[in-house]
């Protein structure tokens, strides 16, 4: 079992081998609302570290979604495009949003753990 | 300046509203659980709205003060009966719309619902106008309650009685714990529904009453979904100083009879657009697919030309789906009329449609 691991943007990130699935945390989708809108980024492209890797949509205002790490979308989950209500349902495992073959294993280092990530998102709330 | 808080302050708090600030108040943006299931529960049960920001003007007055509000309103008052309302706007004299407005025909003269960013203006825009002859208040004394949906007349009926018996668009005095309270059949959210004017010291207790009985607080965030979805304007954003009411296709609002007339204040301006036609039009427009285009998002032609602009976009939970109002260059205003709207660089399809998006269901009389 790997370790999750999460980001200043509220993103959580899993990796298995090389593969990396990313989503919104729990805490993020709490702030944003009922999320009605999702956008995820193309099978095959690229992706930076920090960079734009796709949208949410509330009722009241769009937010980016980042990747903490750099890699190339090998999968995205369809099943949140089509009803972005699941994002709020489960957002830390069913509604992740997109898998990634990573570029730099050493990118991870900078990121939280839980129990620092819990605390931070206590403390900007 | 302090934001300012409502009587319903503390009950907002008790049931865990998140605050926004709204036109200098402390407004409750939604509740716990959520727009969507707040939007909903209103449209199939029954919402209560905090909507006491608003401005509630008294002016006082006879015969002579009708004549001097229909310089200014584009309104047959002569002719509105006691306890009618009527829905209108102030204008300047380029018939540019500086707030819309509910006014109600009491036996002392009007009450005015106003909207709350232009409550101050208005008051002394009209103060001007009226040339200070008459008694006004913009009463801070009183909150102002909606309740909105289909159980609401049996909810609201059980707390005060007979007030079912009201037509659409009409009001009267009834009492609650035996203060006096003006209620008008009336609301913005596409449903049957009441406006309660109540002084601020009781508004807590008939709200908890109403939640009681089986209706809910509902906070902004759902009042503007609602709002959209039954095609209503929302100041600062669907309406401003820059559109006029034949712009803004709310022609139906204007009486004929003072048209033929010409005397109110922009009469000039709306009869030359009613004549010559407009170059822009407010429309209902329906993206494809779920994308949400937002206030601002540019309108485009199937030849890529600029034609307009959307002023209220979000997600409709009873339409399940994107909804929008905007304002195009007439020639495109057709109803099926394809465009282009411009999200984050990108083109996405959409069509002109008519409005509203949900339809009404008011309760019979509309005079």
């Amino acid at each position: 079992m790997s370790e999750v691991k999460f980001s200043k943007e509220h993103e959580w990130i899993k990796l298995e081998g090389d593969v990396a699935t990313i989503g919104i945390t729990k805490h993020a989708t709490e702030m944003l609302g009922d999320i009605v809108f999702a956008e995820l980024p193309e099978k095959g492209s690229s992706v930076e570290k920090d960079g734009t890797a796709g949208v949410v949509e509330s009722t009241k205002a769009a937010s980016d979604v980042y990747t903490p790490v750099s890699g190339e979308v090998v999968d995205t989950n369809q099943a949140i495009v089509d009803d972005p209500s699941k994002i709020n349902q489960d957002p830390e495992n069913s509604a992740w949003f997109f898998k990634l073959k990573i570029k730099d294993v050493s990118e991870m280092e900078s990121l939280m753990n839980k129990e620092d990530y819990d605390k931070f998102a206590k403390e900007s709330a | 300046m302090n934001t300012k808080k409502t009587s319903l302050y503390k009950l907002h708090q008790d049931c865990n509203a998140k605050f926004v600030e709204f036109a200098g108040y402390h407004m409750p943006i939604q509740y716990s659980e959520g727009i969507v299931e707040e939007h909903k529960f209103t449209r199939n049960h029954s919402g209560i709205f905090d909507v006491s920001h608003m401005g509630q003007l008294f002016i006082y007055g006879g015969d002579e003060l009708i004549n001097d509000l229909e310089k200014i309103f584009p309104l047959d008052l002569k002719n509105l009966k006691l306890n009618h309302s009527k829905y209108s706007f102030l204008m300047d004299k380029d018939a540019g719309i500086q707030d819309d407005l509910i006014i109600t025909k009491i036996s002392e003269g009007f009450l005015i619902i106003l909207n709350a960013a232009c409550k101050n203006d208005d008051f002394k825009i009209l103060k001007i106008l009226l040339n200070e002859k008459y008694k006004m208040v913009l009463d801070e004394n009183r909150s102002l309650i909606a309740i909105q949906g289909p159980k609401s007349s049996q909810i609201l009926n059980e707390v005060i009685n007979k007030v079912k018996d009201l037509n659409f668009m009409s009001g009267n005095w009834f009492l609650f714990d035996n203060q006096k309270v003006y209620i008008t059949r009336s609301g913005y959210t596409g449903e049957d529904g009441f406006e309660i004017s109540i002084p601020n010291n009781f508004a807590d207790k008939l709200t908890r009453e109403l939640i009681d009985k089986g209706s809910k607080l509902v906070g902004l965030g759902a009042r503007d979904t609602l709002r959209l979805e039954a095609g209503l304007c929302l100041y600062g954003h669907d309406l401003d100083k820059d559109k006029t009411p034949v712009e803004a296709n709310l022609k139906w609002a204007i009486s004929k009879e003072r048209i033929s007339k010409g005397d109110f204040i922009g009469s000039d301006i709306i009869i030359k657009q009613l004549n010559n036609g407009v170059t822009k039009i407010r429309v209902g427009i329906k993206p494809e697919g779920r994308i949400i285009a937002r206030e601002k998002t540019k309108i485009f032609n199937q030849s890529d030309v600029h034609i307009g602009e959307i002023t209220s976009g979000t997600f409709g939970p009873s339409v399940n789906g994107p909804v929008a109002m905007g304002y195009v260059e007439n020639e495109f205003s057709k109803k099926n009329t394809k465009v282009f709207l411009e999200v984050r660089g990108k083109k996405y399809a959409a069509s002109i449609c008519s409005l509203p998006f949900y339809k009404k269901s008011y309760v019979k009389g509309v005079n």
